[in-house]
């Protein structure tokens, strides 16, 4: 069995402090929350690897046009 | 710069909600010292309850690899140490949020870092609006998954326009 996460309360107006189990609807939204994020962090990742594949691919191509690596450098940096 | 109220874990816990926010403060500022019992870096950050309608820009470096990007999922995600990195270590971080009783737009700045057994060290920077015109009466940390391990601390502070006696404001 899991024990159901917990949320601490600090009351500002009083300075009492309590500890609850998170609702369903807690637990629903930080799901939510989690899986919004990881989705945007896969498709950030994922736009990265591409443009890392596509500065290769077109290194490779420079380099076969007979551009040396700093005459390359040069000319992206 | 005054102490409305700090929270130090005794048993590690998902969620950090500071309610009943005094409203005769200008700005608020909350400091923070935590740790992920998970394998995830990552916590949410909610303002009244609610992990909406916040748009982010951020700055992350870490060994290998800095980058930036706009966040567009709609809540306001940052950074902390996880479970497999140095021991007892915490983040060091901080978050301002000027004019928080206003019934504009509210903007955010954020900073964290951690460290990772002397190979990794990282930063994060962030700034968010938050899109409510809403007083800010609650300000909540909610890990994604796990919980924020025993001895993490949050402290609540606010700022008070002239209150140090020096700046007049009219």
């Amino acid at each position: 069995m899991t024990d159901t996460p917990t949320k601490v309360i600090v009351d500002c107006a009083t300075g009492e402090s309590t500890t609850v189990p998170l609702t369903a609807e807690e637990l629903a939204q930080r799901e939510t929350d989690r899986l919004a994020y990881e989705a945007q962090e896969a498709e950030r990742k994922a736009a990265e690897e591409a443009k890392e594949t596509a500065k290769a691919s077109a290194n490779a191509k420079l380099k076969a046009l007979g551009l040396t690596d700093s005459e390359i450098a040069a000319i992206t940096a | 710069m005054e102490l409305i109220e700090s929270k130090t874990l005794g048993t590690a816990a998902a969620s950090i909600e500071f309610t009943s926010i005094p409203q005769d403060g200008t700005d608020l500022v909350a400091l923070y010292s935590i740790r992920a019992t998970a394998d995830t870096d990552t916590f949410n950050f909610k303002l009244n309850g609610s992990s909406s309608n916040f748009t982010q820009r951020y700055l992350r470096a870490e060994v290998g690899s800095v980058n930036s990007a706009a966040r567009s999922d709609d809540d306001f995600v940052t950074s902390m140490p996880k479970s497999g990195f140095t021991a007892n270590t915490f983040s060091n971080g901080s978050l301002y949020i000027p004019n928080y009783t206003s019934s504009s737009n509210k903007s955010i700045s954020e900073d964290t870092v951690s460290e990772n057994n002397a190979t990794d060290g990282r930063l994060k920077i962030n700034a968010a609006l938050w899109s409510n015109s809403a007083a800010i009466t609650s300000m909540t940390f909610e890990a994604f998954t796990g919980n924020f391990a025993t001895g993490s601390t949050i402290s609540l502070y606010k700022i008070t326009k002239g209150s140090d006696g020096i700046v007049t404001t009219s």
